[in-house]
């Protein structure tokens, strides 16, 4: 048996309770920049199919677990709302993906969302996981996500030593691992936010800056923070897609993501965002393939020069399968692919 | 640490269990209650051997904490599928298409074939693939498995 090492777990009732529990036992004070993923003393959990396998791993070790399962609320509203906050659709984070990949109202309006949450995984994993997981979940790595028996023989890496070298890079300083979660480009074409709680504060961040380009301390809120709340704006006129590549096509972490997202009028592109994960520390939102798709009428050439500035804005490195060259080809490709879908789907409803 | 009691409720009946806190629902089933019909595989989320139902949904009991489950959550295992000596129309079928070499498996597709016909008895050969996805089989090939999930649904219609 591969055993869960040994640690105390904390059930908060309340969100209250859990910012409060955070707090006292100094969740903020820890830095996994300084201390690595194996100095976390205190750390919060939802559905825990990343953090228990790594923790089977013994990529973590904490003393103490804080379950957020009883405290975020799990609730995805069965319509978008009317009145007072009709111009927003909140998903709870405690929402399993399961859950999101099958809600009517985020398959009819959010289909990137609906799409990537869909692909995470097994449905057993979907069932468990939750999109407030998805979109913390941690960064991946050849050299990291290993079993201690190979890492022992190979020796351990920055993430979850600092002491030692990026196994990636050794001239790097800081840690290349990869973002890894399906939902966040999706999330972050539908123009997503999050609403983040700790004992002291509730604020609002924006998807895109949620994150930032470091493998170890790859989200911006402090770990005293809980992700409460997943909101989307009402997306009226917008059609999005989400296409992966992975290893095996029946489950697997992504070693390219890309989500698209545009906004026609008329026949002209009056918005459009691209997003793309597995190709460095953070997902990227792609400003220059916006500017080379608004105002044209999505002709290949458009499709084309946004494919390369999605193309240029990715910078994998060699820590998931498949090789450099193909990942960043694979994004050029899917830029291309989930345009062009997008195009000939809004072409079919206007005819 | 101590061991901590936990009710729980597996294969229609209530169990009162001491089981270590940071021990999983695949340890306390096969280790504290001796249902070793689930079978643990990868142990990290990956293969699907250690599938059971919580209230009809099909999860991985190797990364369930039974310490965060409702008390009132009912776990079914690859016992629980028999009622007495008559089988479940998908054992019959699993044993009629050899639908098992090795057989390690076989428990976890089961529930998650389970879950799928609880759903449907009409699933689409899509419909299985996608429901089995989160179930490696390294023997069969997979195609024994779908004509056994569907000829226990065509019995189950």
């Amino acid at each position: 048996m591969l055993r869960l090492p040994r640690f105390r777990m904390a059930v908060p009732p309340t969100l209250d309770e859990a910012t409060r529990m955070l707090r006292d036992l100094g969740a903020h004070e820890q830095d996994p920049g300084a201390v690595g993923t194996l100095g976390l003393r205190v750390m919060a959990v939802a559905g825990g199919t990343d953090l228990y396998p790594n923790m089977k791993r013994r990529q973590f070790t904490p003393e103490v677990l804080v379950s957020l399962g009883r405290a975020v609320d799990r609730t995805i509203p069965s319509k978008t709302a009317s009145g007072a906050g009709a111009d927003t659709f909140r998903i709870g984070a405690g929402a399993t993906l399961t859950q999101i990949a099958e809600h009517p109202v985020v398959r009819a309006r959010y289909a990137a969302l609906a799409t990537a949450a869909g692909l995470v995984s097994t449905p057993q994993l979907r069932n468990m996981g939750t999109i407030g997981g998805n979109v913390c979940l941690d960064t991946r790595c050849n050299w990291y996500n290993e079993s201690l028996f190979w890492r022992t023989a190979e020796g351990f890496c920055m993430k979850t030593h600092p002491d030692v070298v990026c196994r990636v890079a050794t001239s790097s300083p800081r840690c290349l691992a990869v973002a890894s979660a399906d939902t966040v480009p999706a999330l972050m074409v539908l123009g997503a936010w999050v609403r983040v709680r700790s004992a002291d504060a509730e604020r609002e961040v924006e998807l895109a800056h949620l994150y930032q380009e470091d493998g170890m301390r790859y989200l911006t809120i402090r770990r005293d923070e809980i992700v409460t709340e997943v909101r989307l704006p009402v997306a009226e006129g917008w059609r999005s897609t989400y296409l992966k590549a992975r290893d095996r096509g029946s489950f697997d972490f992504p070693i390219v993501g890309l989500a698209a997202a545009v906004r026609m009028d008329g026949r002209t592109v009056a918005d459009a965002r691209i997003a793309v994960t597995a190709v460095a520390s953070r997902p990227i939102l792609v400003e220059a393939a916006r500017t080379a798709l608004v105002g044209s009428r999505m002709e290949d050439e458009a499709i084309a020069a946004a494919a390369e500035a999605a193309f240029k804005s990715a910078r994998p490195m060699d820590n998931t399968s498949s090789t450099i060259a193909q990942r960043k080809r694979t994004v050029s490709v899917f830029a291309t692919r989930a345009l062009r879908e997008l195009r000939d789907g809004a072409a079919a409803s206007a005819a | 640490m101590t061991k901590q009691l936990l009710t729980l409720r597996v294969n229609g009946e209530t169990h009162t269990v001491a089981a270590e806190p940071h021990h999983t629902l695949l340890e306390v089933l096969r280790e504290e209650l001796g249902l070793t019909g689930t079978k643990h595989g990868c142990e990290l989320g990956e293969c699907g051997a250690c599938t059971v139902l919580v209230d009809g949904m099909p999860v991985l009991s190797c990364l369930t904490l039974p310490t965060l489950l409702d008390e009132r959550s009912e776990i079914v295992t690859v016992e629980g599928l028999a009622r007495g000596p008559d089988l479940h129309p998908l054992q019959v079928a699993f044993a009629e298409e050899a639908a098992a070499q090795c057989g390690y498996c076989t428990p976890g597709i089961l529930m998650a074939a389970k879950a799928l016909l609880d759903r449907t008895t009409t699933p689409s050969r899509e419909e299985m693939a996608q429901a089995i996805a989160g179930n490696l089989c390294r023997c069969t090939g997979y195609t024994a498995i779908y004509e056994a999930i569907d000829k226990a649904a065509e019995r189950m219609r």
